[in-house]
């Protein structure tokens, strides 16, 4: 069977800057142009990567009790949200673990934006739909809407150019700008570990802003390679490979992301689904637990490799792992037994049969550079 | 210097006057690989035809290099563990991977001559 492959409306735009493209979530996107990754990741770090994540499904829920209705599917305060502002989210299920992540923006009192992963997107709609139909409007924004990410030191400096009103904005802040006489979406925020901000536009204005954006001299095009290594020396997860159905918030290492008045003991404890599972997991501790991975020698330590101990036990697995341009060396992600999770924890990843010394290590490998104002 | 051998595997071999062949990747490997962070180096002994006999990291993932004729590894490329972009750099120079010395040097002519492997990318590209 032949998969047709969705294209976004940045498509002809990739493959006249020569992108290689590959299929991803039903997708065929750019993983890389001619600069390469090596060098689209440090440009990023430099000055400013430009990104197509339009594959991401965007979300818009309407009513007075979208809010107190989002909050039944995520462990995250919405009610509290301030316009203006976004949060992390998890869509959590009846055992407590990860449907998906995403982001909840409040464009108004009445109005969330949600975006979710591309190959999780007909899923959460269908989630949202299951539960949430009646009681706010659920409006898919799939088709309609493109998203940019434009991340780097000189982000700020490049999107103020076109908005001025953009240099204000602080870390996870939330706005509606008008860019090329279109309302626009931008949010400070990204998932590089760099300051940026992440734009969305109508689809049909997508090909012309990503062209305004890439005249500027700061701007270079970058694939979801460099996307991938940068997020993942930033310390951030990947759906379907750091966390997923079968890990919960705890495990993933991702209980911050569980707001605090939904918590056992606040003010809305509970309420999500798995909720009693997380909250024992919170109490007694996880089994089983994310950690930062420093490989010793030069090799990448790549997804699905064994971790084991000095002994040769088998004690976790590799979840996400490569080269990191920045950090100049491999660097990885894993999930190991609890006891062996401290930092500086000495383990061993089996790579074509040979066990390469690794060191839990403190995540994000890279220091962020968020603009928190 | 004799004119370079190829293989379907992308790799490049030219017989030396000692009588050893030299290996490395083509233009078209490298590009295709992308950035090459990591070269796991052949040992220095006696190779199958078809062995792996190095591994290739690059950003992406890994590949393996192919021993192309049956035969003894005699030196590995020791500047490609310090400084495994040359592989990207000078795929035809400095970036080389091995040099061996073949069972049966005769058989290099079965291999792949410039104008057969150009036509070979022609039609992967």
């Amino acid at each position: 069977m032949v998969e047709v492959l969705k294209h976004t409306p940045l498509h002809a735009l990739h493959l006249e800057l020569g992108a290689r493209m590959v299929p991803f979530a039903g997708y065929e996107m750019p993983v890389q142009y001619p600069l390469g990754v090596m060098k689209e990741h440090l440009h990023t770090r430099a000055q400013a990567g430009l990104f197509d994540v339009s594959h991401m499904g965007q979300v818009r829920l309407r009513g007075p009790q979208a809010a107190a209705a989002l909050e039944t599917l995520v462990p995250v305060d919405i009610v509290e949200l301030p316009v203006g502002l976004q949060r992390y989210a998890l869509f959590t299920g009846e055992q407590g673990g990860i449907l998906d992540d995403l982001m909840v923006a409040r464009l108004a009192d009445d109005e969330l934006l949600l975006v979710v992963n591309a190959a999780c997107k007909d899923a959460d709609l269908a989630h949202l739909q299951a539960h949430l139909a009646g009681q706010c409007g659920i409006e898919a924004l799939f088709e309609s809407r493109a998203l940019l990410a434009l991340q780097g030191p000189a982000a700020a400096a490049v999107l103020q150019r076109l908005a001025p009103q953009v240099g204000s904005m602080t870390f996870m802040q939330v706005a509606t700008v008008v860019l090329g006489g279109q309302p626009c979406y931008v949010s400070r925020s990204g998932y590089s570990g760099e300051d940026g901000f992440e734009i969305s536009l109508p689809a049909s204005e997508a090909e012309a802003f990503a062209r305004r954006l890439l005249a500027e001299p700061e701007v270079a095009m970058v694939g979801l390679g460099a996307r991938d290594s940068l997020r993942l020396e930033a310390g951030l997860c990947l759906y379907g490979h750091d966390m997923g159905a079968d890990t919960t918030p705890v495990e993933a290492n991702l209980a911050w992301a569980i707001s605090k008045v939904r918590r056992q003991g606040g003010a809305r404890e509970g309420g999500f689904p798995g909720a009693q599972v997380i909250f024992d997991q919170q109490r007694s501790g996880a089994e089983r637990k994310r950690v930062g991975l420093l490989p010793q020698e030069r090799t990448p330590v790549r997804e699905g490799a064994e971790i084991t101990d000095a002994q040769g036990h088998v004690v976790g697995h590799v979840c996400s792992g490569g080269f990191g341009p920045t950090l100049g060396g491999p660097v990885a992600m894993g999930y190991v037994a609890a006891h062996l999770s401290a930092v500086g924890t000495p383990l061993y990843a089996t790579v074509r049969g040979k066990q390469v010394p690794l060191l839990v290590a403190k995540m994000p490998f890279v220091t962020p550079r968020y603009h928190r104002g | 210097m004799s004119e370079l051998r190829f293989t379907v595997e992308h790799e490049w071999l030219r017989a030396e006057s000692d009588g050893s062949v030299t290996v490395g990747i083509t233009e078209f490997a490298q590009q295709a690989l992308g950035d090459v962070v990591y070269v796991q180096l052949p040992e220095l002994r006696a190779y199958a035809v078809g062995a792996e006999v190095s591994v290739v990291e690059s950003v992406k993932a890994a590949s393996s290099i192919n021993m192309p004729l049956a035969g003894t590894v005699l030196e590995a490329n020791l500047l490609l563990a310090e400084a495994p972009e040359r592989a990207n750099e000078a795929p035809l120079g400095e970036g080389w991977f091995f040099r061996f010395r073949p069972d049966d040097a005769s058989a290099m002519a079965d291999l792949l001559d410039q104008a057969a492997y150009d036509q070979l990318i022609a039609n992967q590209g």
